[in-house]
Order: C-alpha cells, then structure tokens, then sequence
C-alpha cells in the first residue's frame, strides 16, 4: 500500500524554475485544443494561424512587440508593488490616469512649444499615474486600508472619468467621442515600423527595475518588506516610507505605459483607453516570477496570444475572443505547477521496516 | 502501585518512528501509560516529545510503529479519531478560536452536535465540570477576552467536556506562576482519583519530581530512559536529557558596573483594547557592564519593555535615555543607530527573513554601512566575505552562506540572529528569551556570549522565563507582574521563594 | 414623484437580485478563508450559460441550472488550484476572471442559431422570469415594489434569512467561521479543513452563477458581450461592507443597485445631466472606495468592526510543523 505526500523541501529545485513552466505551457496548449475542437475548430489549424497572426511577417512581428510594449511595462509596475506583497490591482486605473494625463497637456497646454509637448506629457502621464497609486499606498502606509480592493475600485473611477472627458468635456467637435487628434508634435515617433520609441522605455525600465530590486540597498530593503514586514520593521526599515514610495513608482510606471500608448498608437483619449493591460500585467508580474527580464519573454508571448487572435477570426472566422482564453489558460497549469517550486512529492510505503 | 493482577496498559505506543524533511523526529520509541498514572516526558527542545504525543493527538501519524489503547490497536488518523479514543492534549499554543466564546470552542468539531446546537445545556454542561474540577470559567465570554491562564482552563474543560480520560499536557506550566502551577497539579490529581491518565511533557526536572509518578527521558526522538519518579533526581534527570555532565556555573569577569547607559522612566504603554496598561510606570536602568535580568511568567509586560527600548512600541508617558540623551519614541533606526542590538523573543517572526539567505541575514544590521554597501549599491563580494566572517567566528553549521536561513536548524537560526547582534552592538544588548527552544549546547554557547558582552563593557538586558538562568547569569534581577516592576534585586542578595513571590505578584518589603 | 421612487425601486431590487446571490455565495467562501477573484468571469459565464442554454433549449430552468453547474465548475478549479496545490490566491482568481470573461464572450458567438452567424448577440429568448406581483401587497406606495418581483427575487427572501440563520446558528456554520479564523485550531478539533474549503467555495460560484444567471434571464433578458460590466468586482466590495454577514448583504446590494438604476432611470426620463451621467456611472466604485477608507481610518482601535476572517487568502496543510 502506498501513500503520496506533499511534503515541504529543505533545498530549493534548480529543475523546477525551468520544467514547470514548460510543461505548464504545454497543458495550457492541450487544454486550448480541446476548447477549439469543442468549438468545431481544427487545434492544429487554429495554433497555426495564431502563430501566423503574431510572428507570420515583419508587419505582423512588430505589431505583437507593439502590443507586448504596454503589457511589459504594466508587468514591471505591478512587479513592484508586489514585491512588498502589496496587491496593486489598480495598473488599470494608474494606466488610464496616465494617459488622462498626457492628454490634458497635449490639449490644452498650449502655451508650450511644440517641441516641449512630448516630454512635458509623458512627465504629466507618470506624475499622474504615479499619484493615482500613490494615494491606495499611502492610505494602506499610514492606517491599514487595504489596498486589493482601494485599487480595485479606483481602475473603474479612471475608466469612467476617462470616458466623461472623451464623450463629453474633452470631445472633438466632430464624430461620437474621442478627444481631438494630437499634433504630430505630441506622437511618439516610430522606430521600426509600428514598432515605436516607447521601446527605449520598456526596455530602459527593465534594466533599470532589475539594478534597483538586485543591486542597491532599496531593493533589499524591498525584499525584506515583502517576504517579512516584522523583521524589517525590527531592522529600522521603514514601512510606511517604503509602501508609499514603491507605490509612485509603481503607478509612475503604468502611468508612463498609459501615455505611451495613447500618444504612439490611439494619437487621441477615446474608447478603448484602457487596453487591459493593467489586469494582464499582474499575471505577467507574476508569471515572470516577478524578476524584470523573465517579464519580457513572458509579456511577449501574451501579446502573441492576443494579436494571433486576430488572426483566428480571419482565417478561421472564430471569435477573437479566443485569445482572451488561452491567456487565461496558460495561467491556470503554471498556478498548479507552482507548487512544485516549494513542495515534492514523497512516496510512503506502509508497513515497512 | 502495584496490582494484584496484570493491568493492560491504558496506552501503549510499540516502535514507533517519524521523520520530518532533513529530521528525524522520532526513532524507535515505546511508551507505556497505565491507568491512574502520571508520566512525564522529558527531554531538551527538539527531543521529539511534542511530535510524540502529537501522533497519539491525530494531528500526525507515525511512518511506521504501532499504537493501542485500552489494549486494542488504535488507527489514529485524525484529530477526531483520537478524541474518539478518549484522548485529548492541550498544546503549548493554545487551540483556541479567538473571537468566538468558550462554549462555541468547547464543542467546535464535535460530531453529535445536532444541527442548531442548544446554547443553554451546553453552558449548563460547562459550568456543572468547571465546578467539579474547580476549572473557573464563564461559557459566553470570548476568548480573546481571557487571561492565558484562563484560556488553559478552557483548553482543559474542552477535553473534559468530550469525554477525554487520557489527558496530555504540552508543556503547561510554561504560562503560569508557581502558584497556578499548584492550582493545575491539584486539578490533575482530582482527574486522576476519578480514574483518568495524565502525561505531561516539559523540559523543566523539578516539575518532574513534582509532578509525576514516572518519568521517560528522551533525547535526539529515541527514549533513554524510563524509571519511577521516586528513584530519581534532578542531576539524574539532567544527565539521561543531556547525556554528559551539565556545567551548572559560567565563567565570568568580578561584577564591576560602569555609569548608567540606560535609563527607562516611568514608562506606560497603555493597552489599545482598554483594561490595564501593558507597561506601568515602569522605571529601571541598566549600567555599562552589567547584566540586568528580567524574570517574570511571559506575558506580563516583558516584550513591551523590549519594543518600547527598541523603538517597536510607542509608551504614552514616561521617557528613555541613553547615554543621557532622551530617546522617547524614536524610531527603530534610532535606537540602532544608538547602539542598540536587539534578540527578540520570536525569533522566526521577527528576528529573520526565512526566504533571505544567510549571508543576507546577517548583513541586515550593517548593509547600510561601507562595510558592506557602496553608495547605494550593496556589493556582493563584500556581503560574502562579512557573512562568511561571522559564520566562521559563531561557528553557524550552514552549506553555504547563500543557503536561505529558513533550512537551518534553530539553533543555528539562534547562532545567526546572536552573530548580527553581537557584531553589530554599539553598547547595549537586548536580549528575550535568547535560549528559549535550544538544546543545552547552544544554549550554554548563547548565556557565554552575553555575559562576554557584558565583560566587555556593553549594557545588557536579559528577558528570560527561567529563574535558574537568570540567577545564573544576571547581576541584578527585576521581576515583573501585569506591566509593573515588583522589585529589582542584586543576585546575590535574593532567592527563588521570594522572586517567585514577586512574579505571583505578591508586593514584597524594602525596595 | 411616489411612482418614480417606486419604479427606481424597482429597478434597484431587480439589480440587487443578481448582485444579492454573488454577494451571499462571496461572503461563505472567504468565510472559510478563501478569496476569490474569480467572480466577474464565474458571473459572466453564468449569465452565458443560462441565455445559451434557456434559449436553445426554451426552458429557463434548465437555464438556470446550466448556470449553476459551470458556476461550481469555475470555482471548483480555483479551489483546486487554491487549496490542494497551495497556488496564490489573488492571481489564481485573476486568471479565473479572465479565462472565464474570454471564454464566455467568446461562446456567446459560437452558441447561437445559424441564422445569425452563430451569434447569442441580439437573439431573445422565447420567455423570461417575468415579475410576478402578489395581489394586494403590491399596491402599496414604495414598499409594494418588493411585493412585484421575479421568481428569483422571491427566493432571496428565503434565502437570506436561511444563509444568516445558518452561518450563526447552526454547527456547520460554526465550522465555517473557525476554518476562516483558525484553521489550524479548526483541524485539531476534528475538522477537515480542506473540504470544508472545497464545499463552501464551490457553493460560492453557484451563487455566483445565479447571479450572472438573473442578469441574463430576468434583468435585461439578452446576451452582450461582457454583460456583467464589472459587477463581479462590486461584489467583493459588498462582501466588506456586509462585514462578512449574511444577513447584512442586502444592505450593500440595495445601495449600489440603487445608484445604478438611478443612474439608468434619469438617463431614461431625459433628465438634463446636472451630474454626467459617466460620474454616477463609476460613483458606486467611489463610495466604496472612499467608505472603505473613511470606516477603516475611524476604526483604528477597533479593528475588529472590518472583521475579516483571519485567515483569508492563506493556504493551510496538515503535516506541516
């Protein structure tokens, strides 16, 4: 008679960081085909023709690296907060702030030069989203609000003021909603392609995440706050202070992807602001194991998945929907597994001995 | 005790074996109870005593071996199974549902409660057994309400209630006076005359020889010794625990105190629930060179007296000063940047991050110092070479210093939190509980680093539950009860009788 | 003046009817210790499967059942992924939002009749879970409107009640509440924790399944595209503001769903916007927002008025020391 335990290890796994999400991916992949042969769709054909959709030429390629642009700056920002083990939801909300932001400037700010649009944007984008953030952190920093539904609840206040200014304060005089276009001046040039400047940031950002979580003292004093708030505490760390700043950072992060992405891609603040990806940069935060450049391949493959969608409905005539799905489903395998990361399996054989 | 006939034990437990990942538990154990009877268990932190009995409580099961109760074979695999044995513990930390009354935690999880259970008979119940055993307790009020004494006498009425006749205690006393630890004895004589069982587990051989009618030793999860509590003594006890010789003295320097480091003023630090203050007017000062022990049962103010001299707590009247300067309030920084090191009682909780490494632990005081840090960044090469320093100097077993410290076995843990507070004191030492749940060995390394300490100048406090330890190691010795200082004596000049006295709160004459 | 509070009352009890089962089904799952994220994509699902159900099979209670089934097939998997493979939490219920919004929306346009491309999308059902009104009653000013509900309303009068009674009266209730609180403790005392997560979990995102349910079946009988609009994200808000009591969670749903209908009541009587009619659309997310904050700063000392069950969004396992 045998027995399986899950049983805590005393050394940690080098096999695990690698094998679990491979095969994690793999069942996400086996789990998708069996929802696209539930829908009288060839798995095959579907995977392939995502594949096409996200990688099948230049134009296609930088579009899916367009798309990973938002979704990986979202993930670094999020990966922040939650390296303190402070549930940012909020990316969405800190997000639309920052593209508000950026708007308000690029509208009515017209004493500048045209010259100064951009920066002077993107800076109102990242100030913007960075007190959005700022204000859920210091209300968790100072009496304890918690913060999982604080930000929660703001994303939808963003989204829905964002749409009061683009359908009624900030609306261009002709058409049924949306701010005027932006001057060339205020759009983010492109670099390659569709791919644009915002680029630089993205990857700026990683680098510059991953020196400060590895390298400097504030990133272990980050560390310590999230993996044991008492013993930094009793270290003279200071929570409040570091919950606070973590969270600027944070929104100033999504707030920037926010004003990046209006500026390149929407040129205007209209419907559709919010692309999702604030919600998505959580999972990508998390899937990356929140270290910076694990975040990249992952934001990467998310946004094949949803730009290969695109491609279903063309090809295939599924709904794009589908996309939205596998994202959903590779998660779900890579939760399971894991658990592998701190447990394993032992066998125990009764009776013996 | 001697029977006319062959009484079948009432528990026996055959070879019974138990590892944990990187722990042998348990190796090969029997243990015998008949009927009537008190057992101790004994043996040092880590003996495998609570593991044992946690098999016999459901809460474990044994990887191999055999247990039988009333002389039948018990599959114990649960914790209801035990009960249903007639079994029941009451654990070290209490089981107890905080914010729900005692009535709903005594019958929580029993199986024949009907459906909308009758509040009023089970009270009645409650109070029909708390006057029999003389187990004062009222059945609506809420746990987090109730003394840690009272919060023990639920726990016992719990076991009671269910029908329990074979009872074991985990270390009991830990959390109370002398005076209650007599309360508890008699309570457990009145259980036995009616025909129950007791073990009990403890670490401490004067309970034993109080206590008990027999007593088995364990040491390392293997049994040493089983013998009549009658035909032993406490040197016996220790030796079989320990297996050598147990230096029962320290070497120290002449007790030469320099001026006052210090100084704590008149401190309140009222409790945020309302009721008495943790910390009452509470005034004392440790010198250069000395060591000032603070006895007293734990939770009596102890660990308010440490955070609030360590910038963890703030008082709402009263000062503190060192080195003359006024340190009120200040935050933990401070108190660090002033020189303070700090041992804390809960050592997993607070004294480490168990993910970090250990290389990393030990560098939490001084990272933001050139020895470690340049600018603002933290070099890596500098991070290993201290760390590695300080593992070779405290002699911390550990594969490697970038092995996370949460693998280490608790001594070491220990060995890591004194090797960054004793590298890092700046003058004074505060040190809780520092060898609470450490073997002997270690245990003797912690008491010879902190009087080293002392010998060198440095001010240190020492907050231990243990009057031997501190009469073995303080200079002078303050006792505690309910946030006040009952009185400070110099060592040599008191005894256990009266420092048991002062920490059951009885107010003692002179100063 | 009378009739229009009457019809915003209404609307509010119709909304608050689907809000109300989420809320209950919520409140018994984190309860036992268990946080689930996963409402907003449970709901829609639900909603999904009870139109494309109901409308290709013409019974609206097979419909409810379909939601019911594929609401415990939801939760069950974040209990699986929560409980036995000790997943986080937070990010297990955020995939669950998200794979069951992609998947409902993207059913919703693989369900339908040929005729319209296989689009749920503008179809109608054959019938829906009409307003039943009680002779008499409902002819009372204000208050009748309670008296002039569907089916599903009624329910909840029964329900409610039930749910409190059973969380505070009954052993199974008392178990809940310890495994929520001290799962540990509740273990050693016999529970099995595990199961009892399991149990009340799945129940959860039953409730929540009839909740998307009464949205598709009975508010606005119809299937759209990501129909719940976020009211799974309210839901977890209602759960704080019941304090984790059953019997409290009207309350929460009465005041959101009125906010909203009021917002859809003015728009409808072509009232001039005074307020923009976006700002009472995100002002139910506001005052949570800033009741949350205010109640939590107030209550510093007594911490314990935002009682949540201690051990929410913790994992717990048996053999570990």
């Amino acid at each position: 008679m045998m027995r399986f335990i899950i049983e805590k290890r005393t050394t940690k796994s080098k096999y695990s960081v690698f094998i679990v999400p491979l095969v994690s991916f793999a069942i996400s992949l086996l789990l998708g085909a069996i929802v696209l042969a539930a829908s009288k769709a060839n798995p095959f054909a579907a995977y392939k023709a995502m594949f096409e959709g996200s990688f099948g030429n230049i134009r296609r390629i930088q579009y899916t690296l367009r798309e990973a642009m938002p979704l990986l700056m979202c993930g670094l920002a999020v990966g922040i907060a939650f390296k303190l083990k402070f549930w940012n939801i909020g990316a969405e909300g800190q997000y639309v702030s920052g593209a508000i932001g950026f708007t308000w400037v690029v509208q009515f700010w017209t004493f500048l030069p045209p010259v100064l649009l951009l920066p002077v944007g993107l800076l109102m984008g990242i100030i913007a989203g960075g007190l959005w953030a700022g204000v859920p952190g210091t209300l968790k920093a100072q009496w304890g609000v918690d913060e999982t539904l604080t930000t929660l609840m703001l994303n939808y206040v963003a989204i829905g003021y964002a749409e009061y200014l683009y359908i009624d304060h900030w609306k261009a005089p002709f058409g049924n909603m949306g701010t005027p276009k932006f001057p060339d001046a205020a759009i983010l040039p492109s670099v390659w392609g569709r791919v644009h400047a915002g680029v630089f940031f993205a990857l700026a950002l990683v680098v510059i995440l991953w020196f400060i979580l590895y390298k400097t003292r504030w990133g272990f004093e980050l560390n310590m706050i999230g993996k044991n708030p008492k013993a930094a505490r009793y270290q003279g760390v200071s929570i409040k202070k570091n919950i606070i700043m973590a969270m600027l950072f944070s929104g100033a992060i999504a707030g920037l992807a926010g004003a990046i992405h209006t500026s390149a891609v929407a040129q205007k603040l209209t419907t559709g602001v919010n692309g999702n990806y604030g919600f998505t940069g959580i999972i990508i935060a998390w899937m990356g194991g929140l270290n910076p450049f694990g975040s990249i391949i992952v934001a990467i493959v998310m946004a094949a998945l949803s730009t290969g969608a695109g491609q279903l409905q063309i090809a295939l005539k599924l709904p794009e929907a589908m996309g939205a799905v596998l994202q959903g489903l590779v998660l779900l395998p890579l939760l399971a597994g894991s658990l592998f990361n701190e447990y394993h399996l032992r066998v125990i054989k009764k009776g013996a001995e | 005790m001697n029977q006319t006939q062959s009484v079948e034990p009432i528990v026996r437990m055959e070879n019974i074996s138990k590892r944990f990942p990187g722990v042998i538990a348990n190796e090969s154990v029997d243990l015998t109870l008949m009927q009537g009877e008190v057992l101790a268990l004994l043996g040092e932190n880590g003996a495998g005593k609570s593991t044992l009995m946690n098999m016999l409580a459901g809460l474990y099961r044994p990887d191999s071996g055999s247990i039988h109760i009333r002389g039948t074979h018990a599959n114990i695999q649960s914790p209801q199974d035990s009960m249903a044995l007639g079994i029941g513990m009451v654990h070290q930390e209490f089981m107890l549902v905080g914010n729900m009354t005692v009535a709903e935690n005594i019958v929580l999880g029993m199986k024949d409660l009907p459906f909308v259970p009758d509040i009023d008979s089970i009270n009645a119940r409650i109070i029909e057994l708390s006057d029999r055993y003389g187990l004062k307790v009222d059945p609506q009020a809420v746990i987090h309400d109730l003394s840690v004494g009272e919060q023990q006498r639920v726990e016992i009425l719990k076991l009671v209630y269910r029908g329990a006749d074979i009872l074991i205690l985990d270390e009991p006393t830990a959390v109370l006076t002398p005076g209650e630890s007599h309360e508890l004895n008699n309570i457990v004589k009145i259980m036995l005359s009616e025909g129950k069982s007791a073990i009990f587990i403890t670490h401490k051989m004067d309970e034993v020889i109080e206590f008990s009618d027999k007593v088995q030793v364990l040491r390392r999860g293997k049994t040493v010794n089983i013998c009549n509590t009658a035909d032993v003594t406490p040197k016996d006890l220790a030796n079989m625990m320990v297996g050598r010789d147990v230096l029962f003295s320290l070497d120290r320097c002449p007790y030469n105190p320099g001026g006052v480091k210090l100084k704590v003023e008149q401190v309140t630090v009222n409790n945020p629930l309302g009721g008495r203050p943790l910390l009452d007017d509470v005034s004392l000062e440790i010198h250069r060179g000395e060591i000032l022990g603070i006895a007293g049962v734990a939770g009596n103010g102890q660990q308010q007296l440490a955070e609030v001299i360590t910038g963890l707590v703030r008082c709402d009247r009263g000062n503190i000063y060192i080195d003359g300067m006024d340190k009120t309030n200040n935050t933990p920084l401070s108190f660090i940047k002033a020189g303070v090191s700090h041992i804390p009682a809960d050592r997993g909780a607070m004294g480490i991050v168990g993910d970090m490494s250990v290389g990393e632990n030990l560098a939490m005081k001084k990272y933001r110092t050139k020895e470690i840090s340049k600018g603002v960044v933290i070099k890596k090469n500098f991070l290993r070479m201290f760390a590695d320093k300080l593992i070779d100097t405290f002699s911390i077993k550990t594969p490697d210093q970038g092995t996370s410290v949460k693998y280490l076995s608790g001594g070491n843990i220990q060995k890591t939190i004194l090797a960054r507070e004793i590298d890092s004191c700046g003058g004074i030492l505060i040190a809780v509980y520092p060898s609470r749940g450490l073997d002997v060995g270690a245990t003797e390394a912690v008491r010879q680093n902190i009087i080293a300490q002392r010998d060198q100048g440095n001010a240190v406090l020492l907050v231990s539950e243990e009057l031997e330890e501190l009469q073995m190691v303080a200079d002078r010795i303050a006792v505690m009860f309910e946030g006040k200082i009952m009185g400070t004596r110099n060592v040599k000049d008191t005894n256990t009788e009266e420092l048991g006295l002062m920490m059951a709160g009885a107010v003692s004459r002179g100063a | 003046m009378m009739d229009f509070i009457t019809k915003l009352l209404a609307a509010t009890i119709a909304m608050g009817t689907s809000l109300t089962y989420a809320t209950l089904g919520e409140i018994y799952t984190e309860k036992t210790g268990i946080l689930n994220l996963g409402m907003e994509g449970t709901m829609l699902m639900g909603a999904l499967t009870a139109f494309a159900t109901a409308y290709n099979t013409g019974s609206l209670f097979l419909g409810l059942a379909g939601a019911i089934v594929i609401g415990a097939i939801f939760s069950a998997i974040h209990a699986f992924l929560s409980i036995t493979m000790r997943a986080n939490q937070v990010v297990s219920g955020l995939s669950i939002t998200m794979f069951g919004t992609g998947l409902a929306n993207f059913l919703g346009q693989r369900l339908g009749p040929q005729t319209n491309n296989f689009n749920l999308v503008g179809m109608n059902l054959q019938s829906k879970f009409n307003n039943i009104a009680i002779p008499g009653l409902h002819k009372i000013p204000v208050i009748g409107a309670f008296f002039d509900v569907s089916l599903l309303t009624y329910a909840l009068y029964l329900i409610i009640p039930f749910a409190w009674f059973y969380m505070y009266k009954t052993k199974y209730g008392l178990a809940i509440r310890s495994v929520g609180e001290a799962p540990r403790t509740a273990s050693a005392m016999g529970l099995n924790v595990a199961r009892i997560r399991y149990l009340y979990t799945i129940i959860g995102g039953m409730f929540a399944g009839l909740g998307g349910a009464c949205l598709s079946l009975s508010f606005t009988p119809s299937w759209n595209d990501n129909m719940t609009g976020g009211k799974g994200w309210i839901v977890i808000a209602l759960v704080i503001f019941a304090t984790w009591n059953p019997g409290k969670a009207v309350l929460g749903t009465l005041v959101f769903g009125g906010i909203t209908s009021l917002q859809f009541s003015l728009q409808a009587a072509g009232f001039r916007m005074v307020i923009p009619s976006q700002f009472l659309g995100f002002s139910p997310y506001l005052i949570t927002f800033l009741t949350l904050s205010i109640l939590t700063i107030a209550n510093q000392k007594r911490k314990s008025l935002f009682s949540a069950p201690s051990a929410l969004g913790t994992s717990f396992a048996i053999d570990e020391k």
